[in-house]
């Protein structure tokens, strides 16, 4: 018998049972709460008279109503501000530690959650959302759920699961300057399809993730989801050791040290095998835009938009056929002449410190385009924020024509005020390029922080390597 | 949750790939604190010709003729024809929140995406998988003939059609025993409540960081 991989590790140290039916209870090690997957969860908790299994293992924040504008004025929507008061609600009621709209700790709840060390590595970490798997980059099992299994978790902390498969996306190799995390997943999403993962846990690996700063191998988790899988994992090393010391909930003293020496076995053995193993190699990934309405749907920016006419699969043809009406694109066009009308540089994707400082870079003594109506930056986590104000980022952005808002998923997905009109274009840092995503009618190519700096100057896409600093 | 057994039921074909679950319900339903009321909005982005919002007399909008569930041979369909990796995206178990609260009870597609597979299953929605011919044979018959109908037997594991063709489908033992049964997920694993706590406290021994409160932070 082989070696175990990370996942079945992970797995075998969580499983509370076999249910006999393929089937495993699964225990939960820590729970993250927001807003929108929660409230119905708390009314059938409500409802059958159940107590949570163990509070402490649970964390609340708000962000997807938040607004990114004039907070101390509370929520305009209000149906917003009634799930948010929900929330806040059954928090008090059930005695969850919750950060609120006005608490610095504030933000993305897959921001939030690595930024306190409340995700640690060899966790089991579930959220009602699909972005969970972000927490994976720690070395822990975190995959998004819905509902009914946040109420599951909530009154049992585990929920019932199968065992998937196991893939390893291995990129070897080197990325060249102006490639990032987001490229490497974008190139990897096109490559394996949207549905590419679907049944499989993903580990990501090879010479270009372990490069990865903590931050880039969020960015490469999170999106695992969009390939189809619900969690992808990236082995612990000094990097994810690292960048745990000292955070708030981390680990303390002798219990630092026993952690610390658990987590490093949290890594595939050498003789572990996967199911599938994709390989790519880093040296040839070229910045990525996403040109429809998938993000399998994407192209190197020196590339053109295909031709629907060359897809020999009719269901594929057509898809594509929607998706370029629908982005209002015509076959052939170059990348490089697609004009965005607005910047988001915001999401569970991209608004860590590491994008905003990569975004600034580019930005530094420029301005944003004319044509370019809106831009705005939306950090990760209120933190976050804070962090980037220090280092005078706030100015840049500022200075080039951006808005700099306040903390939460903001036009990622529009649920607050922040959303595209029909037929606006949007060169966007988040993670999907869906139809309406953004807002009804709303046209997203998806992009790297750099290239969204870049698209910002020059009012087109462009190779942000050929940009002059 | 309501048992599921036998569904015969007039079929819809949605013919698109990858249809996500952010073309299911739009977001701005998704403020609702409560699980039912989805149904006049799924699909809203493709259903209506204007901008849906919440809390809004849906019977009063302009319709989108050209949409499928639009159409009057479809009307009161509780079968859902799809294409492959349906329901790929968010989380949201609004989803299926909305496809059962607009009536249908069994969706039918060569793959769905797994965090919605397993949010079906717990709304009472059977989702089934049938190889990508017999889904296009499917939705052929479907064009074809008007107010074409499907049989579908969960205990059996099959769907027949109006001719007597019977297609086997595969489901996990434990999603069919609680759909079948209409069963309390959260109430059978209390009953493994011992076995929960025997874990923590050898977890507790072994990792007792991962059992800290968070509070002071």
């Amino acid at each position: 018998m082989g070696g175990k991989t990370l996942y079945d590790k992970l797995w075998d140290a969580h499983a509370v049972r076999d249910n006999g039916d393929g089937t495993a209870l699964l225990y939960i090690d820590r729970q993250l709460v927001h807003e929108v997957t929660s409230p119905q969860a708390f009314e059938g908790l409500r409802l059958a008279d159940r107590p949570l299994w163990r509070v402490a293992a649970n964390l609340a924040v708000v962000d997807h109503n938040v607004p990114t504008t004039g907070r101390d004025q509370g929520i305009a929507d209000p149906i917003s501000a009634l799930q948010v008061e929900t929330l806040n609600r059954n928090c008090r009621e059930y005695g969850i530690t919750q950060f609120g709209l006005l608490d610095r700790r504030q933000g993305i709840v897959h921001i939030i959650g690595p930024e306190q060390g409340a995700t640690q590595p060899g966790m089991t970490v579930v959220c009602g959302d699909s972005h969970t798997s972000t927490h994976g980059a720690l070395g822990a099992l975190a995959f998004g759920i819905g509902t009914s299994e946040v109420e599951h978790a909530l009154a049992t902390q585990t929920v019932v699961q199968s065992r998937s498969k196991r893939m390893l996306i291995r990129v070897d190799g080197q990325t060249g300057p102006g490639v990032t995390a987001k490229d490497i997943m974008l190139a990897i999403i096109g490559k394996i399809g949207t549905a590419g993962g679907t049944g499989y846990a993903v580990e990501y690996g090879g010479e270009a993730i372990r490069a990865l700063s903590m931050a880039g191998r969020m960015t490469i988790c999170n999106m695992s989801i969009e390939a189809g899988a619900r969690c992808g994992m990236v082995a612990v090393d000094d990097t994810t050791i690292e960048y745990l010391r000292d955070r708030p909930y981390s680990p303390k003293g002798e219990l630092w040290d026993q952690a610390e020496a658990y987590w490093r076995t949290l890594v595939s053995d050498d003789d572990a095998e996967f199911d599938r193993v994709v390989t790519l190699d880093a040296a040839r990934i070229k910045p990525q835009v996403s040109w429809g309405t998938s993000p399998e749907m994407v192209a190197a920016v020196d590339g053109v938009v295909p031709d629907p006419a060359q897809e020999p699969d009719e269901t594929r043809r057509e898809g594509m056929q929607r998706a370029l009406d629908y982005m209002g694109l015509e076959p052939g066009t170059p990348i490089r002449e697609i004009r965005p009308e607005k910047i988001f540089i915001g999401s569970c994707t991209n608004s860590r410190i590491e994008d905003l400082r990569a975004a600034a870079q580019v930005l530094r003594g420029k301005r944003i385009a004319r044509g370019i109506r809106e831009a705005m930056v939306v950090p990760g986590s209120g933190l976050v924020k804070w962090q980037a104000e220090q280092e005078g980022l706030d100015q840049i952005f500022k200075d080039a024509g951006f808005e700099w808002r306040d903390a939460g998923c903001s036009m990622c997905l529009g649920m607050n005020p922040d959303r595209l009109s029909a037929g606006e274009r949007c060169a966007s840092t988040s993670n999907r390029n869906f139809e309406g995503r953004q807002g009804a009618g709303g046209r997203t190519h998806l992009v790297s922080p750099e290239m969204a700096a870049a698209a910002a100057v020059a009012g087109h896409f462009v190779d942000v390597r050929e940009l002059e600093h | 949750m309501e048992p599921l057994t036998q569904v015969d039921g007039l079929v819809a074909p949605l013919d698109r790939s990858n249809v996500d679950t952010d073309a299911i319900i739009p977001k701005q339903f998704l403020k609702s604190i409560h699980r039912t009321g989805f149904g006049p909005n799924l699909f809203d982005e493709w259903r209506y010709l204007d901008e849906g919002q919440p809390g809004q007399d849906c019977s009063q909008r302009p319709v989108n003729p050209d949409f499928v569930l639009n159409q009057p041979r479809y009307e009161g369909a509780s079968i859902l024809l799809a294409r492959e990796n349906f329901g790929c995206g968010s989380s949201r178990e609004h989803a299926p929140w909305a496809l059962a609260g607009y009536g249908f009870r069994v969706l039918i597609a060569p793959s769905f995406a797994d965090i919605f597979y397993n949010n079906c299953s717990k709304n009472g929605l059977l989702a089934l998988t049938l190889p990508a011919s017999t889904v296009q044979a499917l939705f052929e018959a479907t064009w074809a003939q008007e107010g074409f109908r499907l049989a579908v037997d969960l205990p059996e594991q099959a769907v027949t059609t109006p001719t007597g063709e019977r297609h086997h489908f595969d489901i996990d033992p434990h999603r069919k025993h609680m759909l079948v049964e209409g069963l309390d997920e959260i109430g059978l694993t209390l009953e493994h409540a011992d076995e929960i706590r025997a874990y923590e406290a050898q977890r507790r021994a072994v990792t007792p960081w991962l059992f800290s409160d968070l509070d002071p932070a």
